[in-house]
């Protein structure tokens, strides 16, 4: 052996940081379409939602509520033409009293000559209350046309979003930057955990690579993980079964979803940073992510929980990911909607990223 | 097994040169003044029972911890503060198998070899050197423990590194597996590699080594090449045979018999002149089932420690 250097050695003491990073990431990817629990977690966990609550509220509104009807006369023809109304014609008061008893309907209306009788089960309030309030309406109108004058107000009544806004719409993509932030945390906190354990970040350590090539090689398999995801979720919910919409600028999200992974990203570390096992980080990514995704109106309706609790979610960065993803991907805003969900995900993955930089062990 | 030149009068170009490091955790002195040189082409073993400070000891040679005092200059360079330039010249086999997730060894192979920047040539070689070919599409998780070492030793060779550090590469291994192992280490010794390994089979140490380092408590108890430890034990040689091959009383009369035991299975003759001993035995024709058995790396532990040596 000797002291001179060859060629080889010579590339081999300055090697491309590039040819470092895309082997890193291309690692990463491979681990990730290999891993099938992890794809699990990644796309069909997430489906499984969608889909759950996409087939549940999906008809919601489409089909009205279900009265029994017993005799004839104008008011009972009104209930039949209503789109509010599904009605069940039945053949005697007593029948119908009896499905109202047992939970069968929720009420039944019966004409016989000018006398109308509703009866309804109080058990179910809100039914109650609905069913009450559109029969007194149909009788109402029915009294007005029995006058034979024109009706003195008039009420037009509509939905403020356009016409085909469905659940689908708020659900697509609440339960996206959940599922982003599961993948992105997640992955980040047991990436980090698992390799100190098993002392791959040691082996890096005494790799001429710097910190920077192997955090930026993961951070790309996260940002390219969320696209898929992005892809995945949309394509499906696109679906005619399931009947997403976008609205015109709905590839705004992209660079928002984005913005999203980084910040989730950044938490990801810092769980990675402070846990031993992978046990516990996995524990404390789901102590993380899923109050967030509640919370940040992911799951449900941000009018569900207390306002105070809505204000404490202004700190998670689902919140913003999840409000700007709905302006353009469902209420049809333009780019000014992303400028203060853009600006709080990057001030959030400064913040974070930098704490998590500061805790960064490389050894167990 | 080529001698390295200047084992003794260390060349100012020596790859591996370690002086006085200290190192404690919290009141347990891990390292306790560790001196020692590796000559170029050199095979050098640190052995000792476990927590006698031998991977602390790598590690700080490595540059993978600061000494509270004391010094070390790898390839010339001080390895600490971590050093870009000089990591492509070293080569690091780790306790733990260091691997990614879900890749064939081949794929971790090319990963850790991009990292330095080798092409896919190179990484057929190593493959071929560790005896790894027909297992190159084989995910590292379904290798058996042998064949993970190997491919261990691979990565810390994929880049063709001046000197290798190879920490306790046997454990943990069947017989097989070791000995499959062994031709590997003298193969990449035999390209001119400098190897510092850790290993607490002393056996396979003495086999292996250039020289050793036996080290116990933080310290290095004797240092030097095995045989000639064992020799200057000045121990005595046993000569076994089968009991009844020859009566104790006759055994005590040959020459160069200096003690005789006895036991259910065997006669054990003790002799500092094995020489006439044999000649004689063989005179007598009573050398069916015989064995000879010179002192032994463990019996320089027990001397130098004055206790029986306990992986």
């Amino acid at each position: 052996m000797t002291l001179i250097e060859t060629p080889r050695e010579r590339t081999a003491a300055r090697p491309a940081s590039s040819t470092a990073f895309l082997a890193l990431s291309k690692a990463g990817f491979l681990g990730f379409v290999r891993d099938k629990a992890t794809l699990f977690f990644t796309f069909l966990f997430p489906m499984m939602f969608l889909v759950i609550f996409g087939l549940l509220f999906g008809n919601e509104g489409a089909s009205g509520t279900s009265i029994g009807i017993v005799g004839d006369g104008p008011v009972i023809s009104a209930l039949e033409r209503s789109e509010a109304v599904e009605p069940t014609r039945l053949d005697s008061a007593e029948a119908a009293r009896e499905q109202v008893r047992d939970g069968d309907l929720p009420a039944y209306v019966e004409q016989n000559g000018d006398t109308i009788t509703l009866r309804f089960a109080a058990s179910d309030r809100t039914q109650a209350g609905l069913v009450n309030g559109l029969v007194a309406g149909v009788v109402n109108q029915a009294n007005i046309a029995a006058t034979g004058q024109a009706p003195r107000f008039t009420l037009d009544a509509a939905q403020v979003e356009d016409e085909s806004l469905k659940p689908i719409q708020y659900l697509t993509p609440g339960i996206m930057s959940w599922a982003i932030s599961i993948s992105a945390v997640f992955g980040a906190a047991l990436t980090f955990v698992n390799w100190r354990k098993k002392q791959v970040l040691r082996r890096l350590r005494l790799a001429p690579v710097r910190p920077m090539t192997v955090l930026g090689s993961r951070l790309l398999v996260a940002l390219g993980v969320a696209v898929l995801q992005f892809i995945v979720f949309v394509g499906v919910a696109m679906l005619p079964v399931f009947g997403l919409r976008l609205s015109g600028q709905w590839w705004l999200a992209i660079p928002l979803l984005l913005l999203g992974t980084l910040s989730f990203f950044a938490i990801g570390m810092l769980v990675g940073a402070f846990c031993k096992t992978e046990e516990a980080a996995s524990g404390v990514a789901n102590l993380i992510t899923l109050p967030m995704a509640f919370l940040s109106g992911a799951l449900l309706p941000l009018d569900a929980i207390p306002q105070w609790l809505q204000n404490v979610s202004l700190v998670f960065p689902m919140r913003h990911l999840n409000e700007g993803m709905l302006d353009v991907m469902v209420r049809d805003q333009g780019i000014g909607a992303l400028l203060l969900p853009a600006v709080v995900l990057l001030g959030f993955t400064a913040v974070v990223g930098l704490i998590a930089a500061r805790v960064f062990r490389w050894e167990a | 097994m080529a001698q390295p030149a200047n084992v003794r009068g260390m060349p100012p170009t020596s790859p591996l040169s370690v002086s006085g490091i200290h190192l404690s955790y919290g009141d347990v002195r891990a390292v306790d003044g560790v001196s020692f040189d590796v000559a170029e082409g050199e095979f050098f073993g640190i052995l000792g029972p476990n927590g006698a400070g031998k991977t602390t000891t790598l590690e700080i040679a490595e540059g993978l911890r600061e000494p509270d005092s004391g010094s070390v200059r790898l390839l010339g360079e001080p390895p600490w503060p971590r050093n870009l330039a000089l990591l492509p010249r070293i080569g690091v086999q780790l306790q733990a198998s260091a691997f990614f997730d879900k890749l064939t060894a081949r794929e971790q192979l090319e990963t850790f070899g991009a990292l330095y920047g080798v092409t896919a040539a190179r990484v057929d070689e190593v493959l071929e050197l560790v005896g790894l070919t027909d297992k190159a599409a084989t995910p590292e998780a379904k290798l058996s423990g042998g064949q993970r070492q190997r491919l261990s030793i691979a990565c810390a060779l994929v880049h063709d590194p001046d000197i290798v550090f190879l920490d306790e590469p046997t454990a943990a291994l069947d017989p097989q597996a070791r000995r499959n192992l062994w031709d590997v280490l003298r193969e990449v010794q035999a390209r001119g590699k400098t190897i510092v390994y850790t290993t607490h089979y002393l056996d396979e140490a003495e086999i292996l080594c250039d020289r050793v380092a036996i080290m116990d408590d933080g310290r290095i108890l004797a240092m030097d090449a095995p045989a000639r430890l064992v020799r200057d034990l000045d121990a005595a040689t046993r000569v076994i045979l089968e009991r009844g091959a020859l009566p104790a009383e006759q055994a005590r009369a040959l020459p160069g018999a200096d003690q005789v035991a006895e036991d259910e299975l065997s006669l054990t003759i003790s002799t500092r002149s094995p020489a006439p001993l044999l000649s004689a035995l063989a005179e007598r024709g009573t050398l069916d089932g015989l064995q000879v058995r010179t002192a032994t790396l463990e019996d320089v532990f027990l001397e130098l420690t004055g206790r029986e040596y306990r992986a």
